[in-house]
């Protein structure tokens, strides 16, 4: 079977929060079988790597495996938070797309949800 | 058969859609239950700005949005027994509760009974210098800084105590927001302190209601990927709250949105940071060992909410005065845009060099990538050469005239700068920064009064 690498967009949804200077990010599988591929690849060494340019210091990661979800807690990372920061994006709401952009996994097709877009990528 | 109570959300943050309450109270006229409407408008910096209005006028101070929330729905709610808990208060809950008085009047309806919650304001009771030397959880500097706005986040036991006095309506100022929600449990369910699983899912409860249609389907389509059905009438969340602490979570009739598994995930760890301890002054609330199920179509069976010992200490945010901040923007679209773009950025960072301005200057390119990249900072994302860029600049001044000098220098690259710049804008806006704190139950609680109006 086909693996490509693709945007953990592909399997997982998130949402990302504020408060003061920290972020936090939660990925949640779409399916039942895309919750053990985040837990084993959405390490909180490769988030940090992916917020590391907007100053995050630490990563902290809640498992929540009822949900199929993990929670990120990336601290530093908000340029001073939402009362100071220069960002045009002062809240970091959108930082929740940087990590479904960012993060990369090997993908096969029967992982993806029904009728996912990334099921063109397999075509052909 | 349990004992069900309702707590339906309709605003979740200062300014949200004025009108989503009406088909929640249209659903609640037909239900004999305990109903309660919850509005949650107040935001961390939202306070200060509130103070500075009480400063000019004493009678001000409240959330400028009040008659916009309330007005729609005070007749429905006092005709029908639907009771009102709000954070609209902000610095000013004993203006609000007048304000409402008033509205009740205007509109020639019967005079609801208002509980009003007042001890969230620690520059009432504690000096500049104790709240300065108070233990900081995160947060700036404050020493040479004039503090604007010091409040501590108070519980849900002020809330079921003013209803306990029999109140119709009840008005804080700075309290947790999903204590709005637990406030009305612990006063129907005669909760104790040491039911600590049920105040667990009662704040758990409160915390998915809190931001409104958050939970509903808004803030959460991605078409094609997570499709949101009419999203432009989108239902704000009914609670369906049941004895045991398990609680449905659902949206008005005949309204747009999506309550799945998926909405609530998402806003169940929306300003979570460990599952395990969500700390709030009533308990520690743990969501780790959550199970949702779907109980038919826009419903879901939220249970196996959890609680631990609350906090020894409370939370307060301060707030001081924090200079100008100055931000401006000009568009290059078409050949070579990119390049124009950057040249542009350029071009102010060594004006402001020139001109001396000290401090931090933040250079953005809006087109590519500016929410996580910096304009120095190379993007991950395919940037063509040709194409629609907008630059944008920020900077934070201890002067007005300083940030508005960097956002002349943008304006002069209409005739200054690179070829075919256009579009400028710019603002200057006061700025206020906030830090959190940790105070004592022991000085907060004596001050902590129910006022019935």
């Amino acid at each position: 079977m086909i693996t490509l690498n693709l945007p953990v967009h592909s399997i997982a949804h998130a949402r990302a929060g504020d408060k003061g200077d920290v972020s936090n990010i939660s990925l949640i599988a779409y399916l039942d079988s895309g919750w053990p591929i985040i837990e084993e690849l959405a390490t909180k060494e490769k988030v940090f790597e992916i917020f590391k340019h907007m100053g995050a210091t630490k990563v902290d990661r809640y498992e929540l495996p009822n949900l199929k979800a993990l929670n990120f807690v990336i601290h530093s990372a908000l340029g001073g938070g939402v009362n100071s920061s220069l960002r045009l994006d002062r809240h970091g709401k959108t930082l929740s797309s940087h990590l479904l952009h960012e993060l990369i996994i090997p993908i096969n097709r029967e992982l993806l949800p029904a009728n996912s877009p990334y099921l063109n990528k397999f075509k052909d | 058969m349990q004992n069900k109570v309702f707590i339906g959300c309709g605003a979740g943050f200062s300014g949200d859609r004025f009108d989503a309450s009406i088909p929640i109270v249209k659903e609640f006229k037909d239900i004999n239950e305990p109903r309660y409407l919850m509005f949650e408008v107040l935001a961390e910096r939202t306070l200060a700005i509130a103070q500075q209005y009480r400063l000019k006028n004493p009678e001000e101070g409240y959330s400028p949005f009040l008659d916009s929330y309330i007005t729609p729905i005070i007749d429905d709610c006092l005709e029908n027994n639907i009771k009102i808990i709000s954070n609209i208060g902000a610095a000013n809950p004993l203006g609000a509760a007048k304000r409402i008085l008033k509205i009740a009047k205007e509109q020639k309806i019967r005079k609801p009974k208002i509980g009003v919650v007042v001890g969230d304001d620690l520059l009432h009771y504690m000096s500049n210098d104790e709240i300065l030397e108070s233990p900081t959880m995160e947060g700036l500097d404050f020493s040479n800084n004039q503090i604007t706005a010091a409040n501590v986040y108070l519980g849900a036991k002020p809330i079921a105590n003013a209803l306990e006095k029999g109140a119709d309506i009840v008005i804080v100022g700075r309290t947790v927001d999903s204590a709005l929600a637990l406030g009305p449990l612990i006063y129907e369910y005669k909760w104790k302190n040491e039911d600590l699983d049920l105040l667990g899912s009662g704040t758990i409860c409160g915390h998915l209601l809190e931001c409104g249609a958050q939970v509903t389907g808004a803030y959460f389509a991605d078409p094609g990927f997570k499709d949101v059905p009419n999203l432009a009438k989108v239902g704000f969340p009914i609670a369906e709250f049941h004895e045991d602490g398990s609680f449905v979570i659902t949206k008005p009739k005949d309204t747009g949105g999506l309550v799945s598994k998926a909405t609530i995930t998402e806003q169940l760890l929306y300003e979570t940071h460990d599952p395990s301890n969500y700390l709030v002054p009533d308990v520690t609330a743990d969501m780790s060992q959550l199970i949702l199920e779907n109980c038919g179509e826009n419903r879901i069976l939220v249970k196996g909410g959890k609680g631990k010992k609350a906090p020894q200490r409370l939370k307060a945010t301060i707030c001081c005065d924090n200079g100008y901040m100055g931000e401006a923007e000009i568009s290059y679209a078409g050949p070579n845009a990119l390049a124009r773009a950057k040249l542009a950025g350029e071009v102010i960072s060594e004006r402001i060099q020139i001109l001396g301005l000290q401090g931090q200057l933040r250079v953005e390119i809006i087109g590519a990538g500016s929410v996580h990249f910096s304009m120095d900072e190379t993007s991950s994302y395919e940037l063509p050469d040709d194409g629609d860029y907008r630059v944008r600049t920020s900077a934070i001044y201890p002067k007005r005239y300083q940030a508005q000098q960097m956002v002349d220098e943008v304006m002069s690259l209409y005739c200054c700068g690179p070829a075919a710049g256009g579009g400028g804008r710019g603002y200057v806006t006061p700025q206020s920064s906030t830090a959190s704190i940790l105070v004592s139950r022991e000085v907060v609680s004596p001050n902590v009064q129910i006022k019935i109006l």
